[in-house]
């Protein structure tokens, strides 16, 4: 007995209940179609998220100053004051992972522009902000050096700034707007980014120089943070380390004293993110593998009923010369080709359905070569798995009783 | 003399139903030769069934010598025995056992699908050989649920020859077909023996005898009579003189 003679057999068998072999597999094909279309929504939302954050500045890294306890109260840390512009300056000209650094002050407020007003953040920072955030002019020009020694009160604003307060449109740049009765000419428009994936509107912003906002709107003279962007992303953590050395030098902290300011990095939010939706994407494979295990019960509950109803067929197989091992290889045979063409049309429907989620819906898909490959492994190993019993089954009959079953 | 195929030496078979023993062959002991055409016949319960299967290595006996061909059956493996079935038996049977919805070539092929020697060209050409002596050369591409009971049994015929078995086990092979088909049969099986087969043919029908070369009764699992038939009737002329059917 040869495999290719088997095989045919196997074939001939299934090529007689056509209608049957196509609903036994009809299982499977749902089964592999959802975990391949789950995966790809699964994978696509996840690449999407990773396309936001890398849009805020992935390798960005924000410092804020320190919690810090006063007698037992843990303070808030807006209102810590030990970050200051030499801080900046030292970070600025020692850091060595460092490609672009802004201080950060800001202050809430009313704009206001002829009849029109609306409340907004202003942003005190330096030119390399843009760089940091990703950030781009669209008109007009970013403030420039002698703006920031100078504290010249002007601005550039984000599209949501404009359409609030220039409803009319019109060309806003070297207009003067007032933000709490201080006038500021507006320099330059950014380019819109638009909501970022906690649902922050990244236009409505207001950046000016931070020597202005720190002198003419806070009096202060301490920073309220400090933003910089590693070279690489990789470099994030010896960048981190960097930083912590200048600025417990700065601060002459003791080596047992606790850091007084905080560094976050933009990869902490992305792993977390990347965690949440790797969750949702084992999530939706979970569900969409019990639908492939179910369609893998469906194959053993047919095979089953068929090796009764094929009883008869078994007994002449056997009669004329068919082993044991022929009659189970048919029987498994007959259940991986049911489970691989399964297989194959779940994946061709699938990828299909995944586009028509991109295309319909519009949400983000991502199809993988390895889901579909995993896919399509366990489609094959659960027609071995379930069809393996029924071709045992087949395979132990008596060809006495078989050929005579009624 | 011919060779002897059979060779059946004290067979007895046991089974166990509950606690008691059940002999269905007591002891039986005879030897075919190369072409003749036996038919074996008994009441239900006489143990032709249970001879069969011992006959067509299904079963073994409990006790005794089966030589097949000058192989001997009775320590085989079932595996063995499969072998031996697909390279020196070919059945009939009395319900025909076609694959449903396949067609004549493919059925008479399914003996040689389980012998890896043969290649599929050489299959075809048995197959097609094999229909063509059965006279139904002209049908080779008919599925089995398009033929009549005589047709399909002509079917079932061919795949019984088309390993070039060394025997050939009828079991009740007129037993669905009314009268006149049941002399086609036979007319078939008697050429088949005029070509030099061998043929065993089971059955309770005593009027079959008649046609046959030799004539076994069996009664409570021994043999009641064992005779050469010396006056064979020609299956062709029972044809020939049965009523012609009523065209309707």
């Amino acid at each position: 007995m040869n495999g290719t003679n088997l095989f045919k057999i196997a074939l001939r068998a299934l090529n007689n209940n056509k209608t049957r072999a196509f609903l036994t597999m009809l299982g499977i094909i749902i089964g592999v179609a959802s975990v391949i279309t789950m995966l790809a929504i699964g994978q696509g939302s996840k690449k999407s998220i990773q396309a936001q954050i890398a849009e805020m500045g992935s390798n960005m890294i924000m410092i804020h100053p320190g919690a810090d306890m006063r007698g037992g109260v843990r303070q808030d840390p807006s209102a810590m004051q030990t970050l200051k512009l030499e801080d900046y300056y030292n970070i600025r000209d020692e850091g060595k992972y460092i490609s672009a650094i802004s201080p950060s002050v800001n202050s809430s407020g009313q704009l206001i522009y002829g009849s029109h007003n609306a409340p907004s953040t202003i942003y005190g920072v330096s030119q390399d902000y843009l760089t940091i955030r990703q950030l781009s002019v669209e008109d007009g020009d970013m403030f420039t050096d002698q703006d920031i020694q100078t504290s010249a009160k002007v601005c550039i604003v984000g599209k949501t700034v404009v359409d609030n307060l220039f409803p009319g449109g019109g060309d806003p740049v070297g207009k003067v707007i007032r933000f709490n009765s201080i006038p500021f000419r507006i320099t330059g428009v950014l380019k819109s980014k638009g909501y970022n994936s906690m649902g922050m509107d990244q236009d409505d912003v207001i950046l000016a120089p931070y020597t202005t906002i720190m002198k003419r709107i806070l009096a202060i003279t301490y920073l309220q943070g400090i933003n910089c962007s590693a070279i690489t992303e990789d470099m994030t953590d010896q960048a981190i380390e960097d930083i912590t050395s200048i600025l417990r030098r700065n601060h002459k902290l003791k080596e047992d004293a606790d850091d007084d300011f905080t560094i976050r990095s933009q990869q902490e939010l992305s792993s977390m993110m990347n965690s949440t939706t790797d969750l949702m994407t084992i999530l939706l494979a979970c569900i969409a593998g019990i639908s492939l295990v179910v369609g893998g019960i469906g194959i053993m509950n047919i095979m089953y009923v068929s090796v009764t109803e094929r009883t008869r067929e078994i007994g002449l197989r056997m009669s004329v010369g068919a082993r044991g091992i022929d009659i189970l290889s048919q029987f498994l045979i007959e259940a991986i080709l049911i489970s691989v063409t399964g297989g194959v049309i779940g994946v061709i429907l699938g990828v299909g359905a995944s586009f028509a989620v991109k295309y319909i819906a519009h949400w983000p898909i991502f199809i993988q070569g390895w889901s579909v490959m995993l896919s399509f492994i366990v489609c094959t190993v659960t027609g071995i798995f379930f069809g393996w019993y029924p071709a045992k089954k087949a395979a132990a009959l008596d060809p006495i009783e078989a050929i005579r079953y009624e | 003399m011919n060779k002897s195929i059979i060779e059946l030496k004290d067979i007895k078979r046991n089974f166990k139903v509950g606690n008691e023993i059940v002999h269905a062959l007591r002891g039986v002991s005879f030897t075919v030769r190369e072409g003749e055409f036996v038919t074996i016949m008994g009441t239900s319960g006489s143990g032709k069934s249970t001879l069969l299967n011992i006959l067509g290595c299904l079963d073994t006996p409990t006790s005794g010598e089966y030589l097949l061909d000058g192989v001997p059956v009775r320590a085989m493996g079932k595996n063995e025995r499969a072998r031996l079935r697909n390279h020196k038996i070919g059945f009939v049977f009395q319900s025909y056992n076609l694959l449903a919805k396949t067609t004549a070539v493919e059925n008479v092929e399914l003996p040689l699908m389980y012998n890896s020697r043969i290649s599929a060209s050489e299959r075809k050409g048995r197959a097609v050989n094999a229909l063509t002596a059965v006279g139904l050369g002209d049908r080779l591409m008919h599925k089995s649920n398009q033929m009549s009971g005589g047709q399909m049994q002509r079917v079932a015929i061919a795949r019984a020859l088309v390993n070039d078995p060394a025997v050939i086990l009828a079991d009740e092979a007129t037993g669905n077909l009314d009268t006149r088909t049941s002399f086609e049969i036979l007319v078939l099986f008697q050429k088949l023996h005029a070509e030099g087969r061998t043929i065993i043919f089971v059955t309770h029908n005593p009027e079959i005898a008649q046609y046959s070369s030799r004539n076994i009764v069996l009664r409570d699992g021994q043999i009641k009579e064992d005779k050469v038939n010396e006056h064979i009737l020609s299956a062709a002329g029972a044809l020939a003189a049965l009523p012609v059917p009523a065209e309707d």
